[in-house]
């Protein structure tokens, strides 16, 4: 079944007339996703590029296209409040990709999420600050456009290329992984290595690198671990905070699937930011090291070579 | 983005936080009516003079000095803008001083049954819970990480509510916890409201006070008045934008001056201390490339993240960067294609090192390269990468991750 969509689920984006919006629009549309409209405020009644509907608010596009999950591009200061209407406005699946938000808008953002959670709804955001989720389809074209697309069951919500990924039923070894991980390019490298070893991935979850962001490695692990065609989970953390820490105990206690990891940033100088706003070593926890230990006592196969993370999959798994 | 002590106080200041009176100087001529402004109306004429850099560890190499005559502070002040200041926190040739704080000494009540009135006040980002927080201890004027490895106990937490912020009541609690009495519990409560409305106002990652001190009684004050001595604070990159004020504190002599021009082509880089420079897409990737080249036995030379686009202009600019450093003896580049094709990334690399200007004036890349790609078009990119031997002689392919750290270890040596 994956996890979080499948290539029935009904996406719209948020900035969809940005430069970036409408090139990962037009890029998920022709991996197969089923985009059925866009957001932009002052430009509803309109079609975007590729002839999908454009709205001025989320609630009208909703209640118009039947949409659950939405992808957002919306610059940074105005994407809390994106968050925040796409949530109101009745989607249970977020996943925001824009990079920059303030810290303390997040915090406010979160606050509201997880009251509307505790009262019953359930909203899951992902990200921000990630390159999205993306449940892979059997492959039935080139990719070339909205006739020829890449898969016809796949579901790509964000700006991974499609085509590293690879459908369980394609795949050599006809086993699948699931992939959640606070870096873009970093999980691209894990999939293509998972992929050239003759893995197919269930789902990849681009977790994102801010500090105060949606679901983290545990929610997702936890999703993984009651789905039936994930075989193996890969976890790709990094400097910065103590949720790998907690993700460690949460394997030991709850996750019967062979779990591998790798953890960014061994070299990093502490109190330096590495890019990624929460890739930043405060105290003992944020360290790769006190991460890499903690794992490895919970039995996590560990790549420290991050050329071995597809490898640290296999063994894993016991292929 | 960090600003320096004089302008942390006047940020305080300007949220009514009482900062014992002082002044920033840039010239020994300042430093003898700064002197006097500050002990102005004093009992004692006691005044202390700061550098004003962005390290710690200035009280030991001498660049906080407490002077009790206009001379001495004159003679301080010589001396701080006259030496490079070196400390464990600064690169190994320290760091030239511009500006020096010359402020009032605050007497500070003594504390039964032994020291003194000196406490800790903080509000940062919980990361665990997701929420700010409100730190304080009654060990002030220490380094509150070891407090907090030591003795957790001593440590007092209260969380901020992400709507609402810091209550009265949860800052009254704090200053009972903290063992204040009478009219000291309103002053430090006071303090530590303006202080939450600060840090969420001005996108703060922390608002610190320490130490936050209490002076002994006078006329007007039977329980003496509650002062922030020293501040320090920083601020979330990604909120500066909607702060015209806070950017205009910043001070770019105290940055690597590669980390600025970086930021000018939104390249993410930090300079590090070996002799491999590293551009790669991706802070995750960029990350990883660096504990790579570690484990291959070498020393990575920074940091550099070209974002999702690897253009031949960032190339460019990154590489110009990157060799800008004197120790960079080799170039690791590596790049996953997502959306961009390998071919155009390939070509980009390939012109970028050509066309490299190098300082002596002539052009052409000349310390070794080595490439790694993987994506969309990799046959292609790697051709192109093979056939330009000619164009630029010290380039290599590696065919992967590993390949190139191995390559590149090989060819510094």
């Amino acid at each position: 079944m994956a996890i979080l969509i499948n290539g029935s689920t009904r996406v719209i984006c948020q900035g969809i007339t940005g430069a970036f919006g409408a090139q990962h629009t037009r890029g998920c549309l022709h991996y197969g996703t089923r985009l059925v409209g866009g957001v932009t405020p002052g430009k509803g009644g309109s079609k975007d590029a590729n002839g999908l509907p454009i709205f001025d608010t989320v609630r009208q596009a909703v209640r118009a296209t039947g949409a659950s999950a939405t992808m957002i591009f919306v610059p940074p200061a105005f994407a809390g409040d994106a968050i925040v209407e796409a949530a109101e406005a009745g989607l249970t699946l977020i996943c925001a990709i824009t990079e920059g938000i303030p810290v303390q808008d997040m915090v406010r953002v979160r606050a509201v999420l997880d009251q509307r959670n505790a009262s019953g709804d359930k909203v899951v955001l992902v990200g921000p600050n990630c390159p999205g989720v993306i449940t892979p389809g059997r492959k039935t074209g080139g990719g070339t456009g909205p006739a020829d697309v890449y898969t016809s069951d796949g579901c790509k919500i964000g700006i991974m290329p499609g085509y590293i990924h690879t459908h369980v039923s394609e795949s050599r070894l006809k086993k699948s992984v699931g992939i959640v991980s606070r870096s873009g390019t970093l999980t691209y490298e894990a999939v293509w290595q998972t992929s050239a070893l003759g893995l197919g991935q269930s789902t990849c979850v681009g977790i994102g690198g801010d500090p105060v962001r949606g679901v983290n490695h545990i929610d997702v692990m936890a999703l993984f671990e009651a789905d039936d065609e994930t075989d193996g989970i890969m976890m790709i953390g990094e400097i910065g905070g103590s949720d790998e820490i907690e993700a460690a105990r949460y394997i030991k206690e709850k996750i019967n699937k062979p779990v591998a990891a790798f953890i960014g940033g061994r070299t990093a100088p502490p109190g330096r930011r590495m890019g990624h706003a929460g890739a930043i070593i405060g105290g003992a926890d944020d360290t790769a090291d006190a991460k890499i230990t903690a794992l490895k006592a919970a039995g996590v196969e560990v790549a420290i070579s991050p050329a071995e993370m597809g490898a640290a999959m296999i063994r894993a798994m016991g292929l | 983005m960090k600003i320096h002590e004089y302008q942390a106080r006047e940020l305080l200041a300007s949220f009514g936080i009482p900062v014992p009176a002082g002044q920033m100087i840039d010239s020994v001529g300042q430093a003898g009516p700064a002197y006097d402004q500050a002990v102005a109306g004093m009992a004692k004429p006691l005044a202390v003079v700061k550098a004003q850099v962005h390290a710690g560890g200035r009280g030991k190499a001498g660049f906080v000095k407490l002077v009790n005559s206009r001379q001495q502070a004159i003679d301080a002040a010589t001396f701080m803008l006259a030496h490079r200041m070196t400390s464990p926190q600064t690169p190994p040739e320290g760091l030239e001083v511009k500006k020096l704080l010359i402020a009032q000494a605050a007497d500070i009540a003594d504390r039964a049954p032994s020291g003194k009135q000196e406490f800790y006040l903080a509000i940062t980002l919980d990361r665990k819970s997701r929420r700010n927080v409100l730190i304080a201890s009654r060990e002030g004027g220490v380094e509150i990480e070891t407090i907090a490895h030591e003795r957790p106990e001593a440590i007092i937490k209260q969380p901020l509510d992400p709507v609402q912020g810091l209550l009265p009541f949860q800052a009254r609690e704090v200053a009972f916890a903290l063992g204040l009495v009478g009219k000291q519990v309103n002053q430090a409560a006071d303090i530590m409201l303006k202080l939450a409305r600060c840090y969420i106002e001005k996108d703060c990652t922390i608002a610190e006070i320490n130490p936050l001190v209490i002076t002994p009684p006078d006329a007007h004050n039977p329980d003496g008045r509650v002062l922030a001595l020293d501040a320090k604070f920083n601020f979330d990159d990604n909120g500066t934008f909607r702060h015209k004020d806070i950017q205009a504190m910043h001070d770019p002599t105290e940055e690597n001056p590669a980390e600025i021009k970086a930021k000018e082509f939104n390249l993410s880089y930090v300079a590090l201390d070996g002799n491999i420079g590293c551009l790669v897409n991706g802070a995750g990737l960029a990350m990883a490339t660096m504990d790579i080249i570690k484990l291959q036995g070498g020393e990575p030379a920074n940091f550099l993240d070209v974002g999702g686009g690897a253009t031949e202009e960032a190339v460019t600019e990154a590489f110009s960067i990157i060799l800008s450093d004197p120790r960079c003896q080799g170039v690791l580049v590596n790049i996953f294609g997502g959306i961009m094709k390998c071919d155009i990334i390939a070509q980009g690399i390939v012109n970028a090192a050509k066309g490299y200007k190098n300082p002596d004036g002539t052009t052409g890349f000349k310390v070794p390269l080595v490439v790694r790609l993987e994506g969309t078009n990799v046959d292609a990119g790697r051709k192109i990468l093979e056939e330009s031997k000619r164009i630029v002689p010290t380039l290599q392919a590696a065919k992967d991750l590993g390949d190139a750290a191995r390559k590149v270890c090989a060819a510094v040596k």
